[in-house]
């Protein structure tokens, strides 16, 4: 057993079995990502002060002892659109290349006041637009299962990271599934947290109203763990909601929306068949829910969330801060900065999010996509009157080849299952079921969980039914 | 809804990005493909009355109408990551013709 095998339980009680130290934990995990991550690229770059941070956790759990936060000398990887003070923080862009954080994100603080320290900045697509990865400016992060093929994304790096034991828990972030589905595709577990809960101060906006920071894991404890610690009410996110204690579902009845989960590949769904015949042998009940706006949350998301991209993304102008080439004047600066600093996913975004705000399009769009997340959120509110868990598989199949999805529709369709949970707010977990095999490639794929808002406490507890992990 | 080289170029000024000739022919193909797949929404019966707003429960947030920092504490750290400057102003060039 290597220390880079264990959990953050298990690193937790070594410590304070002294059987090793911080410092050691810090140094496998650094001779492992020097070994690995030429290969994968999971990390953009590795933190020069880990050990003095290891040291330094080190004298708190000295001073703590027992009573230590349970987070205490634990390395995190982190992804790279989230702010760490003096770090550098690129949203894998060329636009914020050289950018420093001047503050930490909320969750950062959170973490450090637990006394975790940081790894290193993990790879994502470009401001977090992607499902592979491969939109990143700084190259593709491989899947450890499969090095032909994408861990995942957008927050790619982080689960490649954490499936590869580059580093045992990893931040992720979501605005449509970009937790969730790179878990499936590493084996991991994660969490979209309900909206509201984790403070959205520090990370990098893409679209505000969806946008969420939650934790990726190899258990479902670890997952907790870290969602306990960086959650709570924010005077700096006038979104987070007010602290409330662990709240439940009443009943272990779980939906399944027949015909939207049919659009997942074949040897999923029949996992998927499997992973319900588990629960039922555990108590749950299975029964089939309507969802007839389900199929459209996607379509609805494409609309939604470029028209917040091209709002937020505004402020990147070659004038403020990051990339910057000086034009003839004013409007040619902002135009060659941003032509240059932004890849191609980006700026196709930015062009659909002004498309659906422009007049004359905005009825038909924006205004009409916004009806239909209430639409969605009435439909949940209908199935969850019964039951209170929806199943889906994460995602529709396992890790796909790079550039296997070079259209872009076609990539969008990887988040089909993500999108209720993200345009209303819900919570969702996504956790392991059996391996799929492509290619004589043995490769993982989830399921996911969603249920009412606040009831994160439930989806631990089913997920850890789920894979019989015990406390 | 086709999308003509036009109509690209129109979103390129509005998106505030300078695109060659080539990114323009690319575009057009993308964003006709995605306007067709999002348009199923056209589709979607919704309710005459149904709300525009998702999180129902969300209300305006205020804070003390006050300095949240003293003056000057970020200045440096800001100014510093300015592309140009010129003593604690961040240069840009005439804005009005």
């Amino acid at each position: 057993m290597e220390l880079t095998d264990l959990s953050v339980k298990e690193l937790g009680e070594g410590y304070r079995a002294k059987t090793f130290s911080v410092v050691d934990v810090a140094k496998a995990h650094l001779v492992r990502i020097e070994k690995e991550n030429p290969v994968l690229n999971a990390y953009l770059e590795v933190f020069d002060d880990v050990i003095a941070e290891a040291e330094r956790a080190e004298k708190i759990l000295a001073d703590k002892g027992a009573g230590a936060h349970l987070l205490t000398g634990i390395p995190i990887a982190v992804k790279d659109n989230i702010l760490i003070q003096g770090k550098r923080v690129s949203a894998a862009s060329k636009m914020l290349e050289n950018y420093v954080a001047t503050y930490d994100a909320t969750a950062i603080t959170h973490l450090k006041n637990a006394g975790a320290f940081f790894l290193g900045r993990t790879n994502m697509d470009e401001f977090a637009m992607g499902s592979s990865t491969e939109h990143s400016a700084y190259g593709v992060t491989k899947n450890p299962h499969d090095i032909t093929r994408v861990p995942g994304g957008s927050s790619g790096g982080s689960a490649s990271a954490v499936a590869a034991h580059l580093a045992p828990i990893a931040l992720g972030s979501e605005t449509c599934g970009s937790i969730r589905q790179p878990v499936s595709l590493c084996g991991l577990v994660g969490l979209k947290p309900t909206y509201g809960e984790v403070s959205r101060s520090g990370l990098i906006a893409m679209g505000s109203s969806l946008d969420q920071i939650g934790p990726i894991a190899r258990t479902v404890y670890d997952t907790k763990l870290v969602f306990d610690t960086i959650r709570g009410q924010d005077s700096l996110d006038g979104t987070t909601l007010p602290n409330q204690g662990e709240t439940r579902v009443s009943n272990k009845r779980i939906g399944v929306p027949r015909e939207f989960v049919k659009d997942a590949q074949p040897d999923v769904r029949e996992n998927f068949e499997k992973t319900l015949d588990t629960l039922r042998s555990k108590g749950y009940e299975i029964v089939d829910i309507e969802f007839p706006s389900a199929p459209y949350g996607l379509a609805a998301y494409y609309i939604v969330m470029p028209a917040e991209v091209s709002t937020n993304l505004a402020r990147l102008d070659g004038v403020r801060y990051g990339l910057s080439y000086e034009g003839k004047n004013l409007l040619d600066e902002y135009e060659q900065s941003r032509a240059r600093g932004f890849g191609a996913e980006t700026k196709r975004r930015v062009m659909l999010g002004a498309y659906v705000l422009s007049s004359g399009y905005y009825d038909a769009y924006y205004k009409r996509a916004t009806a239909l997340r209430s639409v969605i959120a009435e439909d949940l509110a209908k199935a969850f009157a019964d039951v209170s868990f929806i199943a889906t598989p994460t995602t529709p199949g396992p890790a796909f080849k790079i550039g296997e999805k070079s259209d872009p529709v076609s990539m969008y369709l990887e988040d089909i299952f993500a999108a209720p949970a993200n345009l209303t707010g819900i919570p969702a977990i996504s956790v392991p079921m059996n391996m799929v095999v492509r290619d004589g490639v043995s490769l993982p794929v989830g399921v996911q969980f969603m249920s009412p808002k606040r009831t994160e406490s439930s989806l631990f507890d089913i997920a850890r039914d789920l894979i019989g992990e015990t406390l | 809804m086709a999308i003509s080289a036009d109509d690209v170029r129109k979103l390129a000024v509005l998106g505030r990005l300078s695109l060659t000739d080539e990114e323009i022919t690319k575009l057009q193909g993308e964003i006709e493909s995605i306007v067709a797949y999002v348009d199923v929404i056209q589709k979607v019966p919704l309710p005459e009355t149904s709300n525009t707003s998702t999180h129902l429960d969300l209300e305006n947030v205020m804070r003390e109408d006050e300095n949240p920092h003293e003056a000057g504490k970020y200045t440096e750290a800001l100014l510093v990551q300015a592309p140009r400057r010129e003593g604690d102003y961040v240069k840009v060039k005439k804005v009005l013709g």
